[in-house]
């Protein structure tokens, strides 16, 4: 334990110059002293600029108070509403739809604006988890850049008149057929809707088009259990996970529902202690891969390999794979899975279909199906399949498709060969976009009718067959727009509206109104009882599949293109809390990258990261060499990162940038497209490429890297302690060594149980009544980022764009700090989400020169903007660095209009105007210019769920108070309330788990009431061989 | 300074203890409260409103059973069948409100128990006692007493001076010519000191002063009186602010809870003269045709009348806090139980409303350090064990209680996040 050394930046590793220049100040930029000592008259600001300042601020402040007070109206209802009281939220269930994914929430309406999603608690599928897209879904409400009207060749034009136009266009089709061309839809009504609508037109067809599809598996499944359908898996049933580059639980078909199974194995119970074990394999740095167990690199051109070999281990079959780390990890692989048989499960990311059969093979040699794969309900995320679209592709352009209806999809920017697409597209007579906004694809299109959010529609969604989710409207629709249904139904003739269908629909299988009603107010409905089946196994594509699979391509660099947590397909591209936040991989924003591992920096970059000087070179300042990437004929430059973890001979990119200007000013100057890199091979496209090259241009480009922010480490506030972590062997043999080490630390000063009174000088205060205290399990955190997108979104906080956060300016009250420990190509990796931490002895509190930030009775740091006035003495003081300082007016909360321009990023000033404003909490003050601010433990929701329990006359409960962080979270990791309650959640957690339990820098006697559970990874190792640790450490101690 | 805090601390105790009476008239489970909370908007005993005058109406229905059932919910009355209640179902256009879940059977019974026992009062003597004399403003005598006597003594010490000098000459000792009080510096420099004293105190008032209104009474759209309807008709605060139970804002009233009493009452004759702060005369009918056109009513055709149709009251905010304040009626009406009047003043007095406290922080404070929480009746404090154990060891001065303060309530972010 002693031993293991974790970082969090080369230059951390190194101890470089730099770093230790870094962490000793708490602001990058040189601040405006003087350093001559010619005495204050005689520098920049002498007196008479003083007199003026002065003369200037009187004569303003004598202006300001002769002004009237303007007058204020205060508007009631003409008829109020039943059930809405003004100043009162409203709580609507409803279902985040986004191109097949599907997560029931409940939407916060406050005065008639959604404000917040939650998860619905009452999803059998989601349990209340949300991700950092269902977080982020209600600021594309309020998207400045969504089509406001219908529009014909760009031109504004009313509903009736492009329908008019549209009716004409079919009606000279002369019997072309229409081909409606979607995302995956996940809604059974839909469904009908399309049936109804090609019934109309004789020869149309439906042509599902995912942009990452699922191919592979559909089809796999198709030729393994007779079925192009993808069944559900049960990773809370699996003793053993295997997983061959899914990433399950960032972007792989459901993260939410995957990570709250994942999550109910990795909970530890400290008296019997014993957790699911996850073997990972993948070329490029994951989400999934960081909180592996174990993680074991290949080429992505050896997927196939793998999974043979694999296959071959768990029969008992010899295994072919050179090397040897490798072949070690699959034969460990192998006995895991044989192990647990009936209780393990192999997952595959690859979309080719040949790895899928072998995958197939391998859960039905270890017993999944019908165990940790239901084949009783198959889930709908993903149906595209690549061929059908291919297929379509060469159709348009052999000219035999009248009229293209698109919803959803967006080839024109994700398909493998877009220019193809497009050149069909014109050869199409009638093109009709129904998507929200001015994609690539409605760009080309000539009829245009523009979508409702999800907000403002109806609707419903099978996610998994027989559970249903529904969706209702929170607002009216804020512009001209109508939901694609409607369009749908409209032009099949049909006499409803698609209300009325959907009603229609569901009240015979509902049971009448008030069946829908109560479905609607649930807004789910779901099977009593699960079943868990499984379908017959037909082997005989395997063999040909086993032979198919290749080894290895040697020799040059290969490619893998990846998706973000955040930004997905492309679907996260416009959104700025979603670009802003950090990926958990790389801790980068507003960018994509060329991802490569330390070796290939030294070969191809020229950067030896064991020298400190090179790595300072890299690490310190924003610009990143640029490299130029060649797929066949298709070069892509970008920056590029050196992320361990990564295959030496592999590169990563990610898909989803490069936007058109048209989607809003997020996308504008954010990475390059980069899916023309992917090929389609028959039957599926593959985003993997074995042939690329590789050179370094000799340019560079800025990337905003947060990874290396808000770090500290002085004498006072040494970070060596900051992170504790064990194997599950090490902790059963010692369970009691965190704890045995804390107590040793404190030892001089009483120990861990006199530590708070005898540790120091102060006296030790009362806490009557509420202590409030939050407790983070480190071992079910997987560092998925929804928690940081939910703080966005219930507490105001701003959005500071690129250049700002390049400058350390990042505002984000809740930071998920990544470290590495171990090898430097293939290093473990901890996530620990920092907030304030509401130490009880805080260094904050002691140097506020005017008292605006303080201790309450309740524990909490209080931050009182309206009294600070910006010395930012408590952000230099605060061991953790979670204050935050505005640096400009990024709300707009009181400048005048328009004199920030030129000087903030424009993706601030578009967080400034009226429509994006509307996302804001109004109970919660939006921050000024010059003020610190800092996480509040949401104190706004504390504060209510006080009042709710007051005004019921009964003590407080824990579902009163849930913090947003915590209730975003989709592996309940955070666990919230009352820690003087004997029974609150957060005293349990705590008793429970006395042995993992730890404060960060527990030594300063700052006494936090944010604790940690240390994670315990499930691997036999017992002794750690941290990285080049005895000699760094030496420094330290 | 001192003077003005004692005389506001005496008028807030004052106002403190009156609400306390207040409060629990409001609360306690009497007939006569719930028939004002529930009712009285629109029954009255002796007279017809939006609904029938109640005076009787035990004999009149002579089934106690059926008219408890007509008051939870008159829709299921009338389908019992029963030929009164079929007949008085079309009384008036409006129907009235369902109390199922809002009013327990107990609750109805002490409502009925009240109708019964009420009768007219023989002589109606002005409104009950009558406030306690209001707290004088002494400070106008106090500065004219002072004045006065400053000039008598600067007269006398000018009548010393001459005296001294008229005696020092028949004394024959030499006379100094005494010096002209305008350029005595003694005189100078005591009048420096108050002039400096005086215009500091005035300028720092009226620094923090500044974006505070208090008295602020501005003419609103429509001629609405408290004193007509809180007062004289003793409508329940809570019928038009509702909000101020639920939530943040106590809300203004829409339109079409006005229109409740007023469907009916389309005429002020019988009240007492209005005037406005200017003191014209207000003609209370032309104030509720003025309602009507926001309604778009025309009581010439009431059953024409088209609710959806109303256009909202532009009114005027008079109650306004900073941005970076969080205020909530709920908190202090529901939890804590605090009557309007302990901010608002005696709205039930006025006939145009004027912000009554100056909103300031201070303010707030200062109340919250003196009044006490519902620390007992309410269930919420039972975690506050150690307060408990103190009151009862009588460590915490039980007359003082337990404060607002005590619980955290003077800290920054209970107000300010």
């Amino acid at each position: 334990m002693e031993q293991q050394k974790y970082w969090s930046s080369f230059g951390e590793l190194n101890q470089s110059d730099a770093y230790k220049k870094d962490v000793q100040d708490e602001f990058k930029e040189e601040l405006p002293f003087e350093a001559d000592d010619k005495g204050l008259l005689d520098a920049k600001t002498p007196r008479r600029d003083f007199l003026k300042y002065l003369g200037f601020s009187t004569a303003a402040a004598a202006v300001a108070a002769s002004c009237e007070m303007p007058v204020k109206k205060a508007i009631p209802f003409a008829n109020r509403p039943e059930g809405i009281v003004p100043g009162v939220a409203n709580y609507y269930a409803t279902t985040y739809v986004q191109d097949g994914d599907a997560v029931s929430v409940i939407a916060k309406v406050r005065d008639g604006r959604p404000i917040k999603l939650e998860g619905n608690d009452l999803s059998p599928l989601t349990k209340g988890g949300t991700s950092a897209r269902v977080q982020a879904a209600v600021l594309d409400l309020y998207d400045g850049a969504r089509l406001r009207f219908p529009t014909i060749d760009g031109k504004e034009v009313t509903l009736e008149a492009v329908d008019k136009a549209v009716a004409d266009a079919m009606a000279g089709l002369n019997g072309a057929p229409v081909v409606l061309l979607t995302s995956t839809v996940v809604s059974p009504s839909s469904q009908e809707v399309i049936n109804q609508f090609l019934a109309k037109y004789p020869g149309s067809r439906h042509v599902t088009y995912d942009a990452v599809s699922y191919t592979g598996m559909l089809l796999a499944n198709e030729a393994t259990y007779g079925k192009r359908a993808i069944p559900a898996y049960r990773f809370d049933k699996a003793k053993t996970i295997v997983s061959l580059a899914a990433d399950f639980l960032g972007t792989w078909l459901s993260p939410v529902e995957f990570a709250k199974q994942y999550a109910t194995g990795k909970k530890l119970d400290e008296k019997n202690p014993s957790m699911s074990k996850h073997i990972h394999f993948e070329s490029a740095p994951s989400v999934t891969g960081s909180n592996a167990d174990e993680k074991f690199l290949h080429r992505p051109s050896e997927t196939a390999a793998v999974a043979a070999a694999l296959l071959s281990a768990v029969n008992g079959q010899a295994i072919n794979i050179a090397d040897a780390k490798l072949k070690a990890g699959i034969e460990k692989a192998a006995k895991a899975l044989n192990e647990n048989k009936g209780a393990a499960l192999v997952v595959a990311g690859s979309n080719d279909v040949n790895v899928q059969i072998i995958v197939n093979a391998i859960n039905e040699a270890v017993g999944a199906n019908g165990q940790t794969i239901n084949w009783a309900a198959p889930v709908n995320y993903r149906k595209g399949v690549d061929a059908d679209f291919a297929k379509l592709v060469d159709d348009l352009n052999a000219g035999s498709v009248g009229a293209l209806v698109v919803y959803g999809a967006n080839p024109a920017y994700s398909w493998y060969d877009a220019d193809k697409f497009k050149a069909g597209l014109k050869k199409a007579k009638a093109t009709i976009s129904l998507n929200a906004k001015v994609d690539e694809t409605t760009e080309l299109c000539k009829y245009v009718i523009p979508d409702n959010h999800f907000l403002e529609s109806w609707g419903d969604a099978e996610p998994q067959a027989g559970y249903y989710s529904f969706i209702q409207p929170t607002i009216y629709p804020l512009f001209k727009t109508r939901q694609w249904q409607d369009s749908l139904l409209k032009w099949s003739g049909a006499t409803t509206d698609y209300l009325g269908f959907l009603k229609g629909y569901w009240s015979t299988k509902l049971g009448g109104e008030s069946g829908w009603n109560k479905a609607l107010q649930d807004g789910v409905i779901s099977p009593a009882a699960e079943t868990i089946g499984g379908a017959s196994f037909n082997g005989a594509a395997v063999a040909g599949a086993v032979a198919a699979a290749g080894a290895k391509k040697a020799g040059k660099v290969e490619v893998v293109l990846y998706e973000k947590v955040g930004i997905g397909q492309g679907q996260g591209a416009a959104n700025p809390w979603l670009q802003e936040l950090p990926d958990p991989v790389t801790r980068a924003t507003w960018d994509n990258y060329v991802i490569v591992s330390p070796a290939m920096a030294k070969t191809l970059l020229d950067i030896d990261l064991n020298d400190s000087g090179e790595a300072d070179a890299y690490e310190v300042m924003p610009p990143k060499k640029v490299v130029k990437v060649t797929v066949g004929k298709t070069t892509v430059e970008l920056p590029a990162l050196i992320v361990p973890g990564t295959e030496p001979n592999t590169i990563a990119i990610a898909v989803g940038y490069g936007r058109s200007e048209k989607l809003g000013k997020a996308v504008v100057g954010t990475g390059k497209n980069v899916y023309p890199f992917a090929s389609f091979n028959g039957t599926a496209v593959q985003f993997a490429a074995a042939d690329a090259s590789i050179e370094a241009t000799g340019e560079k480009y800025p990337v905003a890297l947060t990874q290396t922010h808000f770090r500290y480490d002085t004498a006072q506030g040494n970070r060596t302690e900051v992170m504790k972590e064990l194997s599950l062997a090490q902790f059963k043999k010692h369970p009691t060594e965190i704890r045995d080490e804390r107590e040793k630390e404190l030892k001089p000063w009483g120990g861990l149980e006199k530590f708070e009174s005898q540790g120091t000088i102060y006296p030790v205060f009362d806490r009557p009544g509420v202590k409030w205290g939050m407790n983070v399990d480190l071992n079910t955190c997987t560092g998925c980022g929804a928690c940081v997108v939910a703080c966005n979104a219930e507490n105001n906080v701003p959005i500071v764009g690129k250049p700002e956060v390049m400058r350390g300016h990042e505002m984000h009250w809740l930071r998920i700090d990544k470290y590495y420990s171990g090898d430097m190509e293939n290093p473990k990796v901890v996530f620990q989400p920092l907030m304030c931490q509401h130490c009880d002895n805080a260094p904050c509190e002691n140097v506020c020169p005017v008292a605006a930030t303080n201790h309450s009775s309740e524990g909490l740091n209080q931050m009182t903007y309206n009294r600070c006035i910006g010395t930012r003495y408590c952000a230099n003081n605060c061991p953790f660095k979670v204050r935050r300082f505005n640096w400009a007016d990024y709300t707009g909360a009181d400048s005048f209009a328009d004199n920030q321009e030129g000087k903030v990023n424009d993706v601030v000033m578009m967080m400034n105007d009226d429509l994006t404003r509307m996302v804001l909490n109004p109970d919660v003050t939006v921050r000024s210019r010059g003020v610190i601010e800092k996480c509040s433990f949401c104190v706004q929701r504390l504060q209510e769920g006080k009042l709710k329990a007051k005004k019921e006359s009964r003590p407080l409960a824990d579902s009163d108070v849930k913090v947003a962080c915590q209730q975003a979270c989709p592996t309940n990791a955070i666990t919230f309330g009352n820690a003087n309650s004997h029974e609150s959640a957060i005293t349990m957690v705590r008793m429970d788990n006395p042995n993992r339990q730890f404060y960060s820098l527990e030594m300063l006697h700052v006494l936090p009431n944010v604790s940690y559970l240390a994670k315990v990874r499930n691997t036999d190792e017992m002794a750690h061989e941290g990285h080049g640790a005895e000699k760094k450490e030496g420094a330290h101690a | 300074m001192t003077t003005f805090r004692r005389i506001s601390r005496i008028l807030a105790a004052g106002i403190f203890f009156l609400s306390i009476s207040f409060a629990n008239k409001v609360t306690a489970q009497d007939g006569k409260a719930l028939f004002n909370a529930n009712c009285a908007s629109c029954h009255k005993m002796d007279k017809d409103l939006t609904g029938p005058a109640l005076m009787g109406v035990h004999d009149r229905w002579n089934n106690d059973k059926l008219l408890a059932l007509w008051i939870k919910n008159w829709n299921k009355a009338v389908a019992s069948g029963d030929a009164y209640a079929v007949k008085i179902k079309d009384w008036s256009p409006s129907s009235m409100t369902v109390f199922e879940g809002t009013l327990s059977d107990a609750q109805i019974d002490a409502i009925l128990g009240y109708i019964k026992a009420w009768k007219p009062e023989a002589k109606p003597t002005a409104a009950a006692a009558g406030a306690p004399a209001e707290e004088g403003d002494n400070t106008l005598l106090f500065g004219i007493l002072t004045l006065i006597l400053a000039v008598i003594s600067f007269t006398l010490l000018q009548v010393n001076a001459s005296l001294k000098k008229m005696a020092d000459e028949k004394a024959g000792e030499p006379v100094v010519e005494p010096v002209p009080f305008w350029r005595n510096k003694a005189y100078i420099a005591t009048l420096t000191v108050i002039l400096f004293c005086v215009g500091g105190y005035l300028t720092s008032k009226g620094a923090m002063a500044l974006g505070r209104s208090k008295d602020y009474t501005p003419t609103q759209p429509i001629f609405y009186s408290h004193k007509v309807h809180a007062g004289a008709n003793q409508v329940n605060c809570l019928y038009c602010h509702g909000g101020a139970e639920q939530g943040k804002h106590a809300n203004i009233p829409s339109v079409n809870v006005c229109m409740n009493c007023h469907k009916a009452i389309n005429e002020y004759v019988k009240g007492p003269k209005l005037y406005d702060e200017d003191g014209n005369e207000v003609d209370g009918t032309a104030e509720i045709q003025k309602l009507y056109k926001y309604a778009g009513f025309d009581p010439a055709n009431a059953a024409a009348w088209d609710p959806s149709k109303a256009k909202p009251i532009e009114w005027v905010k008079i109650h306004n806090l900073p941005d970076h304040v969080y205020f909530n009626h709920s908190q202090h009406v529901k939890a804590g139980k605090v009557a309007c009047q302990t901010c608002h003043g005696e709205i039930q007095k006025m006939d145009e409303v004027k912000q009554f406290s100056d909103l300031s922080m201070g303010w707030c404070i200062n109340c919250h350090r003196e009044t006490k929480v519902q620390f007992k009746d309410n269930g919420f404090y039972s975690i506050y064990e150690k307060y408990h154990n103190d009151l009862k060891s009588g460590k915490i001065d039980s007359t003082k209680g337990i404060t607002v303060e005590k619980i955290g309530g003077t800290e920054c972010q209970k107000c300010h996040y």
